[in-house]
């Protein structure tokens, strides 16, 4: 997940502070020195960073901070407002048209994923507006380029328009949005060849498919890994086409991602979307207040709740809280368990997303391997159905056959049902409200993704708990 | 200072007329990363009247903002305050000398047993693997290279095991049909580690003299993705013991601080023997070759500067260094 680094270095650079009860101004020029750091290692551009610098300092010197009981927590917060500034305040919707269809451009380097990109946004217009959308295949000088396009389409079902690459994109699009028209499609996406943001003539091109077009959101794709460069691109493209808004893709991988902080500061331009993945479906919505959050290891508890409300089969959960209420969870809840959770994504990703974890070391360089669950899987599937539903039954002769049935080492086996005893034993007193012991859960291993299996209820709980903090907040002010 | 004095040489026109056609390509590529960067730099000492925190302050964002890393930045800047204050120094124009000195033995010390050469085997295909995170331009890259390799004459295969991008293995047929080159290929979604044994079964059966093995863009975090590459190396290694000759890893020149975690995991699954630089012409920097060098210790073998078919470079250290540091040189030249 991105943004871990500089996660860790605010974290550090605070967390002197927090030592005191007071702070000087030299501590907080201190701390300032390390943001700045921190920003920089973290590809934010430069003059972004100045500016930002320069902005919580005044902010921190002010009265405010220096007097009040909680210096530390009073600079997170400045911080903490203020990249959400330059991220841009809140989650800015697409563009819309007044009438169909509604016209969508993709621009942006070469390899930046603009193709990629465009298949994923279709296929989140269909499932989620209902949309019936057209692609026009208009990248005419990348080796298959239309191919790419073509394939994409088939797969997520929205249909492409394309003339193969003896005639100008111009003509591509024109004759693409004539046959909107005539469908009556609502969206037209419209894809083009990766191009320097310097090269003129290809920029020109641009520039003459959207007088044509008229484009209502023209999207520049960013790959989430550039560095300083980010900011002359983005002004590059935005200067000559004027863009809309903003996708930065591959946010999955281990950049930092200053291209975001950057690129709203100095083009002004929101950040609409955020790839984070390889499946078509890994399109997201970026919010700034979120992404700041998760910067300063605050956790992202809103995206995790909306994630396992969007992924989780609702009856399903409900059913669960009950098993882990009256404690009658089984080897089958619990096989339902892992594939619920494992709908909702990458583990570590998820376990970062809870308050706090983002920065607790043992998770830190945790990986969770994919086929780790798929063990646990075959091992639960080599059980009789009499053993799922009653785990007290395992034997030493049982215990070996299922690891022979699994092919799995007995002693995984072995450790699978210990950790299943606990995380059963931790269910009941999670449900009755007691959350003590819960720390060890995410320690080591294993245990750790076996504890996750609570994490339902638990963000559920925490729901609540925000909610009510919410109310009382209000009240006191 | 013998690389240094070497450079003098060349900016003060000693050795214009041996500038070869070579030259002119990468100054013509490298136009926007060196006026950027020593523009910058002599901008730099232009604005400050005297050496002190805030100057060293404002060098290491120029550095920074030149991609030569984070960690080269803070300690090049930090080695220079320490010499600065050494050695007493208050002239601009010697401290301009003092970085340039600097960045240039940096580079040097840090390169002296780097090897930039491609390797070949002597009798059986020689394999070139590659490897990288998504939309850097391996294919692109192997396009290139095996229209080079053609020319000259060799007899060329391409093993298209990017079986995961739609639309991968019809982008690297492209290329094949383009440059007149063979393409082993599997359906979409196979094993691209089968691809890959196939190609050099055949590499081995038919007498290739070189096969480019394209492998699917990864993120260096995703765990399956990158054992699979070991996997294919694997395969590889199993059928030719020499092979692969070359594990090439492309980097975006645009990509910031993250090239860096990029080649050290892709080194932990491959044995990473190289890096091609693509899109170089792309970028203002090209600082990113010495955070490469003074971090990594991978040799630039290749580097793409631009987009037509023999945009495809061997890498060559002082004329790269010479584009970097051009107009910076100079400065101090005229003073003597």
């Amino acid at each position: 997940m991105a943004f871990e680094g500089l996660t860790e270095r605010l974290q550090n650079a605070i967390s002197k502070l927090r030592k005191k009860g007071k702070i000087s101004e030299a501590d907080v020029r201190e701390v300032m020195r390390e943001i700045r750091l921190a920003l920089l290692e973290a590809d934010v551009n430069f003059q972004v960073v100045k500016d930002f610098v320069k902005t919580v300092r005044t902010r921190a010197i002010g009265a405010e901070v220096l007097e009040s009981l909680t210096p530390a927590q009073q600079i997170v917060k400045i911080v903490n407002d203020e990249l959400t500034k330059v991220m841009g305040e809140e989650a800015v919707e697409l563009n819309k048209s007044d009438k169909i269809p509604t016209i969508i451009m993709m621009v942006g380097l070469q390899g930046a994923g603009k193709t990629t990109t465009l298949g994923k946004l279709a296929l989140k217009l269909k499932n989620e507006k209902k949309a019936r959308p057209l692609m026009i295949a208009a990248d005419v000088y990348r080796p298959a380029a239309i191919d790419q396009l073509e394939i994409l389409g088939k797969s997520i079902d929205v249909p492409v328009f394309s003339m193969g690459t003896d005639v100008s994109p111009v003509e591509i699009v024109r004759k693409g949005l004539e046959l909107a028209a005539e469908k009556k499609n609502d969206y037209v996406l419209i894809d083009t060849a990766g191009r320097l943001q310097i090269d003129e003539l290809l920029m020109d091109e641009l520039a003459q498919i959207k007088t044509l077009a008229q484009p209502d959101e023209i999207l520049l794709t960013v790959d989430a890994m550039t560095g300083q460069n980010a900011v002359e691109v983005a002004k590059g493209f935005n200067e000559q086409l004027d863009v809309t808004g903003v996708v930065l893709t591959k946010l999955d991988g281990d950049t930092r991602g200053g291209a975001a902080l950057s690129i709203r500061a100095v083009t002004g331009k929101p950040i609409k979307f955020i790839g984070q993945g390889e499946k078509m479906t890994d399109l997201d919505v970026f919010y700034p207040d979120r992404m700041s959050s998760r910067i300063l290891g605050m956790g992202d508890m809103l995206t995790l709740i909306e994630k396992a409300q969007q992924d989780f089969d609702e009856k399903k959960a409900q059913q669960m809280q009950e098993k882990m209420r009256e404690n009658s969870f089984d080897f089958n809840d619990f096989i339902d368990q892992m594939e619920q959770v494992q709908k909702m994504g990458p583990m570590e990703d998820i376990i970062k997303m809870i308050p706090g974890m983002a920065n607790n070391p043992a998770i830190k360089n945790l990986k969770v391997d994919p086929k780790d669950i798929e063990h646990l899987k075959a091992v639960v599937y080599s059980m009789t159905n009499e053993e799922r539903e009653n785990p007290d039954l395992f034997n030493p002769s049982r215990r070996k056959r299922i690891a022979a049935g699994s092919g799995r080492p007995i002693h995984e086996v072995n450790r699978m049902i210990k950790q299943f005893n606990e995380m059963k034993k931790m269910m009941g007193k999670v449900s009755k409200g007691n959350f003590e012991g819960m720390e060890g859960m995410f320690g080591n291993g294993l245990s750790g993704k076996l504890a996750k299996m609570s994490m339902n209820s638990m963000a559920r709980k925490n729901k609540k708990r925000k909610l009510k903090r919410l109310k009382n907040k209000k009240r006191r002010k | 200072m013998g690389f240094f004095d070497k450079l003098k040489h060349v900016f003060s026109g000693q050795e214009e007329d041996k500038q070869t056609v070579e030259e002119q390509k990468y100054e013509k590529g490298l136009e926007k990363s060196r006026k950027t960067f020593g523009d910058k730099l002599n901008e730099l000492f232009a604005n400050f009247r005297s050496v002190d925190e805030e100057f060293f302050e404002e060098l290491e964002e120029k550095l920074i903002e030149a991609d030569v890393g984070f960690e080269t930045a803070v300690k090049i800047s930090e080695e220079l305050q320490e010499e600065v204050k050494l050695r007493n120094v208050k002239d601009k124009k010697d401290v301009s000398n003092a970085i340039i000195e600097k960045l240039v033995s940096l580079y040097e010390a840090e390169g002296t047993t780097e090897d930039n050469s491609l390797h070949f085997s002597q009798n059986e295909p020689t394999v070139f693997l590659f490897v990288g995170v998504n939309g850097v331009g391996k294919t692109t890259t192997i396009g290139k290279l095996a229209h080079r390799y053609q020319q000259e004459g060799k007899k060329v295969l391409l093993a298209a095991a990017d079986t995961f991008r739609a639309g991968a293995i019809e982008q690297l047929v492209e290329w094949g049909r383009r440059v007149d080159v063979e393409v082993v290929r599997k359906p979409e979604r196979s094993d691209p580690a089968a691809v890959v044994f196939d190609a050099v079964r055949k590499a081995k059966n038919e007498n290739y003299d070189i096969l480019l093995v394209d492998t699917a863009g990864r993120l260096q975090n995703k765990v399956n993705l990158m054992n699979e590459l070991g996997k294919i190396a694997r395969v590889i290694t199993r059928e030719l013991p020499d092979a692969p000759q070359e594990v090439l890893l492309a980097l975006d020149a645009t990509t910031g601080q993250n090239a860096l975690t990029q080649a050290k995991q892709f080194k932990d699954v491959t044995n990473v023997t190289g890096i091609v630089l693509t899109k170089l012409d792309g970028t203002a920097k090209g600082g990113i070759v010495l955070a490469i060098r003074n971090e990594l210790h991978l040799p630039v073998k290749l580097v793409g500067l631009g987009e037509k078919m023999d945009d495809l470079r061997d890498f060559e250290p002082v004329e790269f260094v010479y584009g970097l540091f051009n107009g910076l040189v100079e400065a101090p030249k005229e003073e003597n």
